[in-house]
């Protein structure tokens, strides 16, 4: 099994998901750079964090249009995973792959801090090792972290239980008070309709190793690799 | 070709160019003629206080900058140290002061951007950073708008690069109410046998520019009466450099890459005064010469001059100097990152500076004239006057604190005082975790973060008390190495190496002379004592308005290392029913503190005494325990004493958690001198019941006195003073004031 | 009232913004883009005054909050 860490002019938290993947979870892994076409032999894909293109126009509108993406689209389409964190996640809503857009913090600074998430739904292969309704601590560190959509989208979005990760308290309430960015219902992490494309603004890549305070992240990466080696077999 | 004679040059141009009647003769000598007005422009720069350390140069002589672990001493683009495993240390300081002061965002962040350049042009690669920050008094609209935009710019500027910000220092004081500093430190881990150098060896070698192209940004030149420099071109020039994070990045990446490969000879920064003090110094390190092509450098706009071209200040370039037939190897790797890149020049053997511009000969210089041989000072040296009078202090004089509320209400006081305050609205905007290996965020004593493929870490900190500084700066230049060294020890890890950050006023003042020389004596006395020599640095003078300056203020950081990442501490409590034990038993005194100034209004005395010694051997025991695995909390007390130490503890663990403290005061002091006055050599330690006798074991062999003097637990801290009651408060209340005390003062809350 | 506000970066200060823009640009094959300058533009409705005031005003306003005149510049337009 072998992963892909995408890396755009400006990412920035390339290393850190190669390093999870590759070190903690001890899974094949290459960096593939934006400007590669083709997405064979990999089976399955990250888009890390960072400020591709600087975020100059909007968060991932830039990046979108690199070449590797054209492949990422046709790799998702066929059920391949996908998974966007932080600055990936706002390059897989420009690129229309997840629905919805990030804009400013509602606070309108960056923050970096531990936030609480709950597990909205298992029903992912990134998610399906954790219980529904588990607290989980996470890093965030992003100034367009705000989701927001449509009334119809976010409809359709919990219609479809693709909501992953909403923003709560120690206690798993998702109140507003433990909003961090104004995010609409606290929505931290959503998954695409065919449940293979994940996007989150909490890094999983910050908390994958016990020296640096939590594991709950490389539950997640574990997740992902698990549900792919039982789809292989 | 011919010299541009389209300006005469006057003394009264030198003049407008910062050089004196004397160094404009010197200049005419060295060239053996009248320069031209871009040689004047490079001499200019050349010849500045910030490019040529001539005022400080015969003072800073006098730091230690070697030891067994010292890879790269000061002189280069930054320090190194060896830090085993075939690893180097590699890290400096830099201030961006007064560009921070006109427009805090984008002086600070191209402050970052500097630093980094600075690091990784040593084939390092950067991996944490620190800032150092002094504004006035944030009751000034105008100081709260620089804080915050200074801490926009630092996070705007190193969150994109993905470079964490891990910690660092922040106070206000009104003698910064003219001049803001901004000091920015940066880390990075290098193979350590594979090292870059600014220099330009091998004749015949290419000189090579890449990043940014050159536009008219930071050129300082005087508005000239010539056709050159007219209102219009001036108009054109804007004062300010805009920083470009993201070209920054790929220039990173780019570099480093370059540097996996054997291309290139040197390589150096364009940081102040750009394409010229780089390519003069990496010329005269090497001690040959460089023809450059001016008609080859990437620009931004038309009709820039040799003069604009050879000073301007854009950021994000760097000159390299590759390998003969190398050249098309590396264009290819920073036109794969998209970034412009051009052979603009030639290493050459003639010892000079040739400047063409196309068929014409923009300027000719001698590199020594503008390296070694520029001009030192030996600055007169002056005692203030009324140093004496600043030193006297008369305790019985102060009006007394007798009641025990009193003292929970300086407590709450000082603890919202913003140097002691939490940072937690700073360093909230700054991405202090990308890269992940930050192990101890911001928020204790030192950053600590691991160095990935080992079990090391390295451990950080910034420290300069400058109100010790004005009190006594040879004392408080040896403080502030002590306390950067302490800070380190109540991590766990072992100093090793330091890097300054000077900040004074004018060294055309006696006085500010004195200082200076003072504190760097300071510096030195407690870095050859301590071990951890001076590697690299900077001197930041003129940090002065309408005859004001500011208190001196020589920052210090300290790299530290640990060699097994696991073994280390922090400073919050987070056990119920461990001893509290006190490291040391210099007793607290009132002379200096924070105490005095904040509720008394005085700055007086003198700074507390230090026994190098002493210091020592109790950062030695500390770091034992820590490694023993005895330790369950350290940390040093320092502004306002024992009682805001320990007040600290309590709220930096996961959660706020009380104490019972006893203080024993067998010399019969005050009691507010036994709670708020300050000391150094003292550490508080959180042990378990169970461990103390090791401790104790531990403490006794290196002959460091300690003290049990209270229980971590329940909802209430605290303190009596010889068995009476001073401060009992909830640790709720104590939490506010000190969590949320920045955020009201910048009107946030 | 309604002014129009345009706040630019000055000429000759860098936009890295409009840079990484136009390299954009030139990737998806707009070759014939130069010259991309990012600016903020502004619409403000004006309550009672007569234009002059609003003129003054809205002037007031730029150099006080909307411009940082060390980088940038500003022009209006004040219509009905």
């Amino acid at each position: 099994m072998k992963f892909a860490v995408l890396v755009f002019p400006g990412s920035n938290c390339d290393h850190d998901c190669y390093h999870v993947l590759k070190h903690v979870v001890g899974v094949s892994t290459e960096f593939l750079w934006h400007k590669e076409t083709s997405l064979a032999g990999f089976d399955g894909v990250v888009i890390p964090g960072g400020f591709s293109y600087g975020d100059y126009l909007r968060c991932g509108a830039i990046a979108r249009f690199s070449p590797i993406m054209k492949a990422v689209e046709a790799f998702a389409r066929e059920g391949g995973s996908v998974i966007g964190v932080c600055n990936g996640f706002q390059i897989l809503v420009e690129a229309g792959l997840l629905p919805g857009a990030l804009i400013r913090n509602r606070g309108l600074k960056f923050i970096c801090a531990d936030v609480n998430l709950r597990v909205e739904t298992t029903r992912t292969p990134y998610t399906a090792e954790f219980r529904k309704g588990e607290v989980l601590t996470m890093p965030i560190a992003h100034a367009e972290g705000n989701y927001t959509a449509d009334p119809e989208t976010l409809d359709k979005l919990k219609r479809n239980d693709q909501v992953v990760f909403r923003y709560c308290d120690a206690s798993g309430n998702a109140a507003d008070s433990a909003n961090p960015n104004g995010a609409m219902e606290n929505i931290a992490g959503i998954v695409s309709e065919g449940r293979n494309v994940l996007g989150m603004m909490p890094h999983p890549d910050r908390c994958a190793e016990k020296v640096l305070g939590s594991e709950d992240g490389l539950r997640l990466f574990k997740s992902m690799v698990n549900s792919l080696s039982e789809s292989r077999v | 070709m011919a010299f541009d004679a389209a300006v005469e040059m006057t003394e009264e141009i030198a003049a407008r160019h910062g050089l004196s009647a004397e160094e404009y003769a010197r200049i005419v000598r060295h060239l053996g003629r009248a320069p031209n007005i871009t040689e004047l422009g490079i001499f200019s720069v050349m010849w500045s206080e910030h490019c040529s350390y001539k005022s400080s140069r015969v003072h800073l002589r006098r730091f230690p900058t070697t030891g067994p672990r010292v890879i790269q001493g000061p002189g280069e683009n930054a320090g190194a140290v060896d830090v085993g495993g075939g690893l180097a240390a590699v890290f400096k300081m830099e201030s961006h002061n007064h560009p921070s002061f006109i427009e805090p965002y984008q002086g600070a962040a191209t402050g970052v951007g500097g630093i980094l350049r600075d690091v990784f042009t040593m084939g390092a690669r950067p991996i944490a950073s620190l800032d150092s920050l002094r504004f006035g008094p944030l009751t000034d609209p105008r100081h709260r708008t620089l804080l915050e935009g200074v801490v926009a710019g630092i996070s705007g500027y190193g969150n994109c690069v993905g470079v964490p910000t891990v910690g660092g220092e922040l106070s206000c004081h009104p003698s910064y109410a003219g001049n803001i500093l901004v000091n920015v430190f940066t880390l990075g881990i290098a193979k350590a046998d594979r090292l870059f150098r600014g220099t330009a060896t091998g004749v015949g070698n290419p000189v090579i520019y890449v990043g940014s192209r050159t536009g008219r940004d930071g050129i300082h030149g005087a508005t000239m009466a010539s056709a050159e420099f007219d209102d219009e071109s001036d108009r054109k020039r804007p004062t300010v450099q805009v920083g470009d994070p993201f070209t920054e990045k790929l220039l990173l990446e780019a570099c480093l890459e370059l540097m996996s490969n054997d291309m290139i000879v040197g390589i150096q920064d364009m940081g102040a005064a750009g394409l010229t003090s780089s390519s003069c110094e990496m010329a005269g390190r090497a001690g040959t010469g460089i023809e450059l092509w001016l008609d080859k450098v990437p620009r931004r706009e038309p009709g820039m001059t040799p003069y604009e071209l050879m000073l301007s200040e854009s950021q994000e370039r760097m000159l390299i100097v590759a390998k003969a037939g190398r050249e098309t190897e590396v264009m290819e790797i920073f036109e794969k990152w998209d970034l412009p890149v051009a052979v603009i020049g030639r290493v050459t053997g003639s010892g000079t500076l040739r400047v063409m511009d196309g068929g014409r000969l923009a300027a000719e210089i001698p590199v020594q004239a503008l390296t070694d041989d520029a001009p030192v000072y030996n600055r007169p040296i002056a005692r203030p006057t009324d140093q004496d009078e600043r030193n006297r202090l008369d305790p019985s004089a102060l009006p007394a604190l007798a009641e025990p509320e009193d003292y929970g209400r300086v407590l709450r006081t000082l603890l919202a005082v913003p140097g002691i305050a939490h940072k937690g609205w700073v360093v909230r905007q700054y991405d202090h975790m990308v890269r992940t290996n930050t192990v101890v965020r911001p928020g204790s004593d030192a950053a600590v973060v691991r160095i990935k493929g080992t079990a090391k870490g390295l451990a950080l900190s910034v420290d300069c008390n400058s109100r010790y500084c004005f009190l006594d700066p040879r004392r408080g230049g040896a403080l502030a190495v002590a306390e950067a060294a302490r800070n380190l020890s109540c991590s766990g890890a072992t100093p090793l190496a330091v890097t300054d950050c000077l900040n004074f006023g004018s060294p055309e003042r006696p006085e500010t002379m004195w200082q200076f020389s003072e504190a760097v004596d300071g510096i030195s006395e407690a870095c050859a004592a301590l071990g951890t020599p001076v590697v690299s640095g900077n001197v930041s003078f003129y940090n002065e308005t309408n005859g004001a300056g500011i208190y001196p203020t020589p920052m210090i950081a300290m790299v530290g290392l640990l060699e097994d990442v696991e073994k280390r501490a922090e400073q919050g409590f987070s056990k119920e029913g461990e001893a509290i034990l006190l490291l040391g038993e210099t007793p607290g005194r009132l002379g200096g503190s924070e105490y005095l100034a904040s509720i008394h209004g005085l700055e007086k005395g003198s700074p507390p005494s230090l026994d190098l010694d002493l210091e020592k051997r109790v950062q030695a025991v500390c770091r034992e325990a820590i490694r023993a695995g005895l330790v369950s909390a350290a940390h040093d007390t320092s502004d306002g004493g024992l009682a805001v130490a320990l007040a600290e503890s309590c709220l930096s663990g996961p959660k706020p958690i009380g104490a019972r403290v006893d203080l024993q005061n067998p010399g019969g002091s005050r009691a507010d001198e036994v709670l708020f006055g300050e000391a150094a050599s003292r550490i508080i330690l959180s042990v378990p019941e169970g461990k103390i006798a090791e401790m104790e074991a531990i403490a006794r062999e290196h002959a460091v006195p300690f003290f049990r003097i209270g229980t971590v637990g329940g909802e209430k801290l605290e303190i009596s003073v010889g068995g009476r009651g001073l401060v009992s408060e909830d640790v709720a209340g104590l939490d506010d004031a000190w969590r949320n005390a920045l955020a009201r003062q910048l009107g946030v809350a | 009232m309604k002014a129009k506000i345009y706040v630019t970066l000055k000429s000759g200060v860098l936009d890295p913004q409009g840079k990484a823009v136009e390299q954009a640009l030139h990737a998806l094959g707009f070759k014939e883009v130069g010259g991309v300058r990012i600016g903020k533009y502004l619409e403000i409705a004006l309550d009672g005054g007569t234009r002059d005031e609003a003129e003054h005003r809205v002037r007031e306003m730029c150099e006080k909050l909307l411009a940082n005149l060390i980088i940038e510049d500003y022009r209006f337009e004040i219509g009905p």
